[in-house]
């Protein structure tokens, strides 16, 4: 789960302590330029959580309070990477000296976690870290040492940060504290700026939240950011369904990541486009009713294949809900089945007797027919 | 210690609930000899004919276990591992999905320090046919699960099924299946999935069942380098759009590392042959089979072998 910009600063930095700009967050021009009379020179900012706003555009500096009304304007109900800006921040300009990255996040390459520290920090991290890699120090943490001062210090020995160095320490120890007790996957201060009065103050804040553990960070649950889904996407993922829109005209109904990918991969081996990747693995086993419905709404659907291999999920549980579904719905294009593993018998005989319809030996066979039914 | 035998001891962790139960019933059915279970509100009970402990500690005190089976929602399955690691357990197989990622490194860390070994979290478990299984795959199933000598590794429980199931249906059997997980970070990889299976005197041939995502399969491929077993491999996930998390988190492709092509390639140099779909893999396995046996007959095993591939 991400979090915007002004979410991870009011509630996770700001509560451990690292310096942030002072800053309001309005929805329109006419607050921005009151906002903007209170605060003095200012950055307004667009709030969507992506990482492109600067380049879009989405980040423009204001003088005074008719200069942030006019770059308000500008930025509210701008696109930027799919996601339209409803808010911007009205924050403190600030007088920057020098620019630093510092990061923590799960390297799930390794196993464990790693501490980022660059004293290139800025719009092109990215590309300093591709062309530079010395250029990012990384420091690995096993899960129970910890990240203490020592560490801090290390990290940031030979880089000289003159009088500086105490409070990046601070910050990268900060940083690793929001990391373990928040459930952070990612949180990233890009700039951790040096201000010209010597202050280091954190000017952005990326935090994405480990979406394993939002049981326990209630408090953070309903403060992510908006994602970036299409209407039948919000709606399967109400149901707690992992739905994606592709842009094919095949159906997908399967059960478990593995095979779902294998359906589409089959699809596309048979010259057909997936319409969309829906799987009902794991305890979303009993949730068919709902999923058929989902990939039936799909425009462009012209047929469907339904693959169930039953490991854990349950073949005859998967079968009775797309009955029952079925009979709601209506289906009112061609429905190819393939359906093996735990249950089996009484699924192919559920669909065979309650909708008519033979299921193919191998799935191939399916997808095949489903392919050729939607040309 | 991969591959599962009938003479393990299997402790069932979170055996009453109603998962626990319905598959408890199916490993002994299967054969698996479960000799205890854990429910710290149950303890003293004897729950499908097996007797129950408040935990793993304690179940280990009474009856020794080789290996545990975890049946534990995300939120306890941190503690319930430790828990088993600690008590001695020497093979953990984790099936839970969705634990938190800073667990999981705890679990991973606590298994390094006690030379235990996780399999896992989120993998469908381990079935040996004709011995019995442990996890949530069908083992008890004689149209899926067939003793034979090729060995299945997967990350997907699903897509491990079915092929297992294409398998039987052209008559080849297995030597074990290895569920390693769909998770990002797992205990087991393809890698030592593979090695296991090289070393295995019952295995003659492998199948990897792999996904997109993640460097497994890369890794994998070297060590397939240097095999004499024939190896045959097929990757989920090939149209799959890139950047998308596709229920797997660790199914998330960025640029071109994980991608399909980056391990097709490393596979292919290996040697190792990679199918288009998942019915190919019976034919692929028994062309490579004959082939080697032919090769056995006529000269050098290793070269000859290769140079089939």
């Amino acid at each position: 789960m991400n979090f915007e910009e002004h979410t991870a600063k009011s509630l996770i930095l700001g509560p451990a302590g690292i310096p942030i700009p002072r800053g309001i967050l309005v929805a329109t021009a006419t607050d921005a330029k009151i906002a903007a009379a209170d605060i003095g020179p200012c950055v307004v900012k667009a709030q969507v959580p992506t990482g492109k706003r600067g380049k879009a555009g989405g980040i423009r500096k204001a003088d005074n309070a008719a200069d942030a009304e006019i770059a308000a304007q500008a930025i509210l109900g701008m696109s930027i990477d799919g996601y339209v800006v409803e808010k911007v921040l009205v924050e403190e300009r600030a007088d920057i000296a020098r620019e630093f990255y510092a990061a923590v996040l799960t390297d799930f390459a390794a196993g464990g976690q790693l501490v980022l520290f660059s004293t290139d920090g800025g719009m092109d991290i990215e590309e300093v870290a591709a062309q530079r890699p010395d250029a990012v120090r990384r420091r690995p943490v096993d899960i129970d040492e910890g990240f203490g001062d020592s560490e801090a210090r290390a990290m940031l020995a030979g880089l000289d940060l003159g009088d500086a160095e105490k409070a990046i320490a601070a910050v990268l120890r900060s940083l690793y504290t929001i990391y373990r007790e928040r459930d952070a996957e990612l949180i990233e201060i890009n700039p951790l700026a040096r201000l010209n009065d010597g202050r280091i103050v954190a000017l952005d804040c990326k935090f994405t939240l480990d979406d394993s553990a939002v049981f326990r960070q209630t408090d953070l649950a309903g403060a992510g950011a908006r994602e970036k889904l299409t209407a039948l996407e919000r709606r399967g993922a109400e149901s707690g369904l992992k739905f994606i829109e592709l842009d094919g005209n095949v159906g997908v109904l399967a059960n478990g990541a593995g095979l779902t990918m294998t359906t589409m991969d089959v699809i596309s081996h048979f010259g057909g486009r997936p319409a969309n990747f829906l799987e009902i693995g794991g305890e979303a086993y009993t949730k068919s009713e709902i999923a058929l419905g989902l990939v039936l709404s799909g425009a462009r659907v012209k047929s469907l294949v339904i693959n169930f291999c039953g490991a854990f999920a349950r073949t005859d549980v998967m079968a009775e809900g797309v009955v029952k579904a079925w009979e709601k719905l209506k289906p009112q294009v061609p429905v190819f089945f393939s359906i093996h593993g735990t249950g089996e018998d009484a699924a192919v005989k559920l669909v065979r007797e309650r909708l008519g319809i033979e299921p193919f030996d191998f799935m191939e066979d399916a997808v095949k027919a489903a392919v050729e039914a939607a040309r | 210690m991969i591959i599962f035998r009938r003479q393990h001891r299997v402790l069932v962790q979170g055996i009453t609930g109603k998962q626990g139960t319905f598959w408890t019933e199916k490993m002994i059915d299967c054969g698996t000899n479960v000799v205890a279970g854990v429910n710290p509100k149950r303890a003293g009970d004897i729950h499908v004919g097996v007797p129950v402990f408040a935990s793993a500690g304690q179940a280990m005190a009474h009856v020794p276990c080789d290996v545990a089976v975890m049946f534990i929602p995300p939120s306890m399955a941190k503690d319930a591992a430790i828990d088993a690691i600690e008590a001695g357990v020497k093979l953990l197989v984790c099936l839970t999905e969705h634990i938190p990622a800073q667990d999981v490194m705890a679990m991973h860390l606590a298994a390094r320090r006690k030379g235990a070994r996780i399999v896992g979290p989120n993998t469908a478990g381990l079935v040996t046919p004709g011995e019995g299984f442990v996890g949530i795959m069908p083992g008890h199933n004689p149209n899926v699960f067939r003793p034979g000598s090729v060995g299945v590794i997967s990350r997907s429980g699903s897509l491990g099924t079915l092929v297992a199931l294409n398998l039987t249906r052209a008559g080849i059997g297995q030597s074990a299946f290895i569920g390693i997980g769909g998770d990002p970070m797992i205990g087991t990889t393809t890698r030592d999935a593979l090695q296991a299976l090289d070393e295995d005197e019952r295995t003659t041939a492998v199948v990897i069942v792999g996904e997109i995502g993640g460097s497994m399969e890369e890794k994998a491929a070297e060590y397939a380098a240097g095999m004499r077993k024939p190896v045959v491999a097929f990757i989920a996930g090939r149209a799959s759009p890139p950047g998308k998390k596709m229920g797997h988190a660790g199914a998330i492709v960025t640029g071109n590392a994980g991608s399909y092509t980056s391990k097709r390639t490393a596979l292919e140099a290996a040697g190792v042959i990679v199918v288009e779909t998942p019915c190919e893999i019976p034919d692929a396995v028994s062309g490579r089979l004959t082939g080697l046996a032919s090769a056995e007959r006529h000269g050098p095993v290793g070269d000859a072998a290769r140079a089939l591939g």
